[in-house]
């Protein structure tokens, strides 16, 4: 094994821990769209246009694709909390890959969010949601989950590095609760007016539910969509790719010189 | 390894902004001895360790630790040293003994949870190795830190401040192991704020001043470069004169007078003084003596001294 698959799978065996003894955070983040989802789907989906139930279909890819984009609230919170504490300058006395910190916290980061999916998904087969395409199709839409949640934690690792302190990365990344909001994740887009419909189609968060939903079978593409959303997986995937070019590296740099 | 020094550093620079933390800084430890790092705060300690830990990158100068260039080879460096202190720490978030296989297996020791239990029965931490290391005492929290530098044998082990906050018999624990790692060949560099520990433990001592070297040498040495201080006491306010102008006779150094407890003092850097010699003197002279001393000087004394350190206890030795 490579020294740096070595040192992240160590790193990864060190977040996981830390997860065990102090649970708190994961199980908040991961409940609170499951409340959303009984909120949003019962008391909102009341006043909509859209019947109560077709709501929640739509609902409930908003919700994942939500949750994942809580990556980068996560990633700035566990990067702030190591970088303002003295283990993370013995880990860069070590002779140990630069990169295997932040790799470790992200892959950790992942296995525990895939696992958090199943909560949500079988309360939305309670209220009703259904897997509507094929099989290979929702495994897809579980895959672009992944590297969505993936893309946006680096985002999170990076500001909570460059951050203050923690108590300021809690504050930030609280913030970003607002990104969905401004997106199609709990409302169709249709309606809002021209300019904001057009921000509202270029955050990545619209791209990637319009694709979940699509591959779910839970809601067809909108018409007239910007150009992410008309072609949603590509421009997943795109989106995804662009994140992770930029954050990432910036990321690993930015840990490796401790701002030095 | 074709040096004998363990630490060799000439020049080293580093600036924060306006603030010149290092100003030429030149080092030699010799390989297997213990250097002190003394100084007033903000006399560059901490930059110094950051430095030679490639923590932070120098500005300019160089150096080598355990022959390995600080700049060239950062790795070969981390593989020879070890760090403890009050920046590299554990992880308060893992219990002790995920800590230590943690960093065992980083390291890459072999029998990496074999090495984690070694350390923790050595460091008496066995019992409480499954609870967090945030819960731990001040005590117990620096030993696991210390047992975590010390996974694979160190050539050279950096300990910043190891025993600042702790009560006497943590910090005894703490200094019989950098006692028995020394005599085993460890090079120790060490920072700290207590004169006593330096006095215990260094082999040589680097005082810092304004980011460099200003003045090395083993502690002994340094004591002699300030003097001892003799002082007599005499039996009544009228005879002090006197007695000065016999102190000022065999030492040289302007004397002191305390008019309350009708003692006389000066400093002496002669070392042919002795005590005996002292009071003979002072008798043949005819001066009512009631106790007299030749106090070698502290290091504290040493550190007032030497560094220019702003503070009222100056009349000790000046």
């Amino acid at each position: 094994m490579s020294a740096l698959a070595y040192d992240t799978t160590a790193m990864l065996g060190r977040q996981l821990q830390r997860v065990r003894h102090n649970p708190g955070l994961l199980i908040l983040t991961q409940t609170m769209p499951i409340t959303m989802l009984l909120f949003f789907g019962y008391v909102f989906g009341s006043a909509l246009a859209m019947p109560g139930a077709e709501y929640r279909s739509f609902l409930v890819p908003g919700l994942l694709v939500a949750t994942a984009a809580n990556g980068i609230m996560t990633g700035m919170f566990e990067a702030a909390r190591d970088s303002h504490r003295g283990v993370m300058d013995r880990f860069r006395t070590l002779p140990m890959s630069r990169a295997a910190v932040p790799l470790g916290q992200a892959a950790s980061d992942l296995v525990l969010t895939t696992a958090g999916m199943v909560p949500l998904l079988l309360v939305g087969l309670a209220v009703g949601w259904r897997i509507e395409g094929t099989a290979a199709e929702a495994v897809a839409a579980v895959a672009l989950l992944m590297l969505f949640r993936f893309a946006m934690t680096w985002i999170g690792i990076l500001l909570g590095l460059a951050s203050q302190s923690e108590e300021a990365a809690g504050q930030l990344g609280g913030a970003t609760f607002i990104l969905p909001l401004l997106s199609n994740a709990y409302i169709p887009t249709d309606n809002l007016p021209g300019w904001l419909r057009t921000a509202a189609e270029w955050n990545p968060i619209s791209a990637v539910t319009t694709a979940v939903r699509d591959l779910f079978g839970n809601a067809p593409v909108p018409e007239g969509a910007a150009w992410p959303v008309a072609h949603p997986v590509a421009g997943s995937l795109a989106w995804c790719a662009v994140l992770i070019a930029v954050f990432l590296p910036l990321a690993v740099r930015r840990y490796a010189t401790g701002g030095r | 390894m074709t040096s004998t020094y363990a630490v060799l550093s000439e020049g080293l620079e580093k600036r924060f902004g306006e603030v010149h933390a290092l100003r030429g800084l030149d080092l030699a430890i010799a390989e297997g001895t213990v250097c002190g790092l003394l100084g007033p705060n903000g006399a560059g300690k901490t930059t110094a360790v950051r430095v030679l830990t490639t923590l932070l990158r120098p500005d300019a100068g160089s150096a080598r630790i355990a022959g390995h260039d600080l700049v060239r080879e950062p790795d070969a460096v981390r593989r020879a040293i070890g760090v403890t202190g009050q920046f590299a720490s554990v992880d308060g978030d893992l219990t002790g003994r995920e800590n230590l296989r943690l960093f065992a297996k980083l390291r890459r020791a072999p029998k990496a949870h074999a090495r984690a239990d070694d350390l923790l029965d050595r460091f008496e931490l066995t019992e409480a190795a499954g609870r967090l290391a945030s819960t731990y005492s001040g005590g117990m929290r620096r030993r696991l830190d210390l047992a975590a530098s010390l996974i694979t044998r160190p050539a050279v082990l950096f300990l910043d401040e190891p025993t600042t906050g702790l009560d006497p018999a943590s910090r005894n624990q703490i200094w019989q192991a950098v006692r028995d790692l020394a005599a085993d060949g460890t090079t120790v560099l060490l920072t700290t704020q207590y004169l006593e520990e330096a006095d215990q433990l260094a082999d040589d001592i680097a005082l810092l001043d304004e980011g460099r070297v200003a003045h090395s040498g083993s502690p002994a040495t340094l004591k002699a470069l300030i003097g001892s201080y003799a002082e007599v006491v005499v039996a009544h306010a009228d005879a002090m004169p006197q007695a000065a102008v016999v102190l000022d006779q065999l030492t040289g150094g302007e004397p002191h007078f305390d008019h309350e407890r009708h003692a006389v003092g000066s400093v002496t850097t002669d070392p042919t003084l002795t005590l005996p010699r002292l009071v003979r003197e002072l008798d043949a002279a005819g001066v009512p003596l009631l106790d007299a001393s030749l106090r070698p000087p502290s290091l504290d004394d040493v550190f007032l001294r030497l560094t220019d350190s702003p503070t009222d206890r100056k009349d000790l030795v000046a």
